[in-house]
């Protein structure tokens, strides 16, 4: 960090919600439900998840609270700033009949006002880029997705307390974010190291009440982030398993992990990369109407393969072969890099805890063809 | 900017029953703006919509210079299809389009050209050989080979004798099952190989129908010494969105509804044949 880094007190969090609201901003920021940290409205920083730590291991999420004053010392919940962006459902049209069976078609607007997330971390803003380049940077871009992308505000919070499932040091998207934000913040004991980069989070930095971060307040972030990626054990047998899975298409390990997995489609639902959508059609009662609609959609299902009368990945071992071998393979040659960030949610939220470096090692060994 | 997922009204002209689950589609754009500026390469598709209940990939069977009408020809098999299959004459859909890439026509240019179906693979590249049949001095020999299971699948059975008659062409069909007074080989597609005539430095084959049938041409073209920059495939796959986004038509690294639907065989080596992809 540099001279540029200020430092906020832990009630000056409220400015910047204040802040955030007088510029035409709705907030959402983390705060707990049924059980999670989730994303969520929020107006004031007492809805926080103060005091809140998690625990996650294969299959395992559980929250406890103790009397630690900070709010941000957990790692993510199941749930990714993707919903955000990538609805999980839309309307993308509407096709309106008369009574001569003429059609008509309209647009579906997505009519969203500008929106900051609160709290988003560095594997999520690798995640938000990977949906970026899937969905904005070839033609056509998604008219849905580039309406809320286009709204976006976004106040990072460098991850100190990354999970035991986290593993975004080995493929190198955190716990530090470098890009992708507005602003970010290094929670602290008594308040937080604040940075703005964007033009937005500057002039949102000059209205709040801070002051010059002293060398000590530096020291300890620059630690704790030292700290967060001493304390992943997790890691990925490589940065590029594309020729690694390609070259082990037979391996025993997949028909191994197809008698574990439940081919619930779990891991896609939680990971944030993952973008694949299903579209039907829901016609009105009174059948004047029909709207197309697109839902996330999971390779893991039955129907995802369907084509003319059968299914082209009858069993879970070629579901679980087509999930791995396109978010550590086939991701290089289509976005440039991986499609996995190291969040470690489809591990956490496996409900067989499945663990993907586990089964990636199996399968690549040490990552060399 | 304009939705890439808007369907546009299209008006059945005429409805055609080729076999017992073989129908054409003759369609327009009610607005005849849009028809005008509607454009389309042999071997891509639209999407059709059928109100209220969804949208289904169609390959475009018609010449890209018959302006007045766009062919689908659909097979009856799913939801949408089914429901296609019992329009009729003056009923409105959906369309948008077209998508994907299409045959290789420029390169096939001047060269000898191998055009083998398979099934019901007969409508993506009924286009490309009618493509070639009207501008037939740009190429060299023709030969249209197309097999089917049973001879009652056969359809366009006119189109092919009229093939026949062309310069240079060899039209050879096959059926697994015959029927009284079949005219051609019973047996496999792959039994009439021997009767192709095209010389290897200058040839391009064309390919649609089931993978196996296609892995038995592309193993026989290599055999003949055919590389593998000269064979083009036309895949399929779930389609959804038709733009790349939905994910179902993922193939490795390649989005079959973008980046194909037809391939050079070069590109997609690595993982044609492979089970489960």
């Amino acid at each position: 960090m540099t001279d540029a880094v200020q430092y906020l007190e832990r009630d000056g969090l409220q400015d910047l919600i204040q802040g955030l609201q007088k510029a035409g901003y709705h907030c959402v920021g983390p705060q707990i439900r049924d059980g999670a940290i989730v994303y969520d409205s929020i107006s004031h920083v007492d809805q926080l998840p103060r005091g809140y730590s998690d625990h996650q291991s294969p299959g395992q999420y559980r929250l406890q609270q103790d009397d630690n004053p900070r709010c941000f010392a957990w790692a993510n919940g199941p749930q990714a700033i993707k919903p955000y962006v990538f609805a999980a459902e839309e309307t993308l049209w509407r096709s309106l009949r008369d009574t001569a069976g003429e059609l008509q078609f309209t647009e579906h607007v997505v009519d969203v006002g500008p929106l900051a997330i609160i709290g988003v971390r560095a594997c999520d803003l690798a995640a938000l880029y990977l949906q970026d380049k899937h969905f904005l940077h070839a033609e056509p871009r998604d008219p849905g997705y580039l309406a809320r992308r286009q709204q976006l505000l976004l106040v990072a919070v460098n991850c100190t307390h990354p999970a035991a499932t986290c593993f975004c040091a080995s493929t190198g998207d955190g716990p530090r974010a470098t890009y992708g934000y507005d602003i970010v913040l290094s929670e602290l004991d008594a308040g937080y190291l604040i940075e703005g980069r964007s033009q937005q989070g500057l002039t949102l930095l000059a209205g709040l009440p801070t002051r010059p971060a002293t060398q000590g307040q530096l020291e300890q972030g620059d630690e704790e982030s030292h700290q967060a990626v001493a304390h992943q054990t997790r890691r990925l047998p490589g940065h590029n398993l594309k020729q690694a899975l390609f070259a082990n298409l037979n391996h025993a390990r997949w028909e191994e992990v197809a008698k574990r997995c439940l081919s619930c489609g779990n891991c896609t639902a939680v990971c944030p990369t993952c973008f694949c959508h299903a579209e039907q059609d829901r016609p009105a009662l009174d059948g004047t109407s029909s709207d197309h609609v697109r839902q996330w959609d999971s390779c893991f299902t039955q129907g995802h393969s369907y084509i003319h009368g059968f299914t082209l990945r009858a069993n879970t071992a070629q579901r679980y072969r087509q999930w791995l071998t396109h978010k550590l393979g086939s991701w290089h040659d289509q976005y440039g890099r991986s499609g996995c960030v190291g969040c470690g949610r489809c591990i956490s939220w496996c409900p067989v805890g499945i663990d993907l470096t586990e089964e990636a090692a199996a399968i690549c060994g040490d990552g060399e063809p | 900017m304009t939705n890439p997922y808007l369907p546009y009204e299209a008006e059945v002209i005429e409805r055609i029953q080729e076999s017992p689950t073989l129908f054409t589609l003759r369609l327009r754009f009610t607005d005849p703006s849009v028809h005008d500026a509607y454009r389309f390469a042999p071997g891509q598709f639209n999407m059709l919509y059928l109100y209220g209940v969804g949208e289904v990939p169609i390959s475009i069977v018609s010449d890209p210079i018959d302006e007045q009408i766009l062919d689908h020809t659909i097979r009856s098999v799913g939801r949408v299809t089914r429901g296609l299959s019992d329009l009729q004459a003056g009923d409105r859909i959906g369309v948008r389009g077209p998508y994907g890439r299409g045959w290789p026509l420029t390169v096939a240019e001047q060269r000898d050209v191998v055009v083998v179906t398979g099934g019901l693979g007969c409508a993506p590249v009924v286009s490309v050989i009618n493509y070639i049949m009207r501008r037939r001095e740009r190429f060299g020999t023709v030969n249209i080979v197309q097999g089917v299971k049973h001879a009652d699948d056969f359809i366009w059975r006119e189109r092919y004798e009229q093939w026949q008659q062309a310069p240079d062409t060899k039209v050879l069909i096959a059926a697994d099952l015959g029927m009284p007074l079949w005219p051609w080989h019973v047996g496999h597609v792959t039994d009439l190989f021997d009767e192709l005539q095209f010389d290897r430095e200058r040839v391009i084959v064309m390919m649609c129908g089931p993978e196996g049938m296609m892995r038995v041409v592309v193993n026989h073209m290599q055999a003949q010494g055919v590389g593998d920059d000269d064979l083009w495939l036309s895949m399929e796959r779930n389609m959804q969105c038709a733009v790349g986004h939905c994910g179902h038509c993922q193939y490795g690294d390649k989005f079959i509804c973008k980046d194909g639907p037809v391939f050079c065989y070069r590109d997609i080596r690595n993982l044609f044949g492979v089970k489960g992809f």
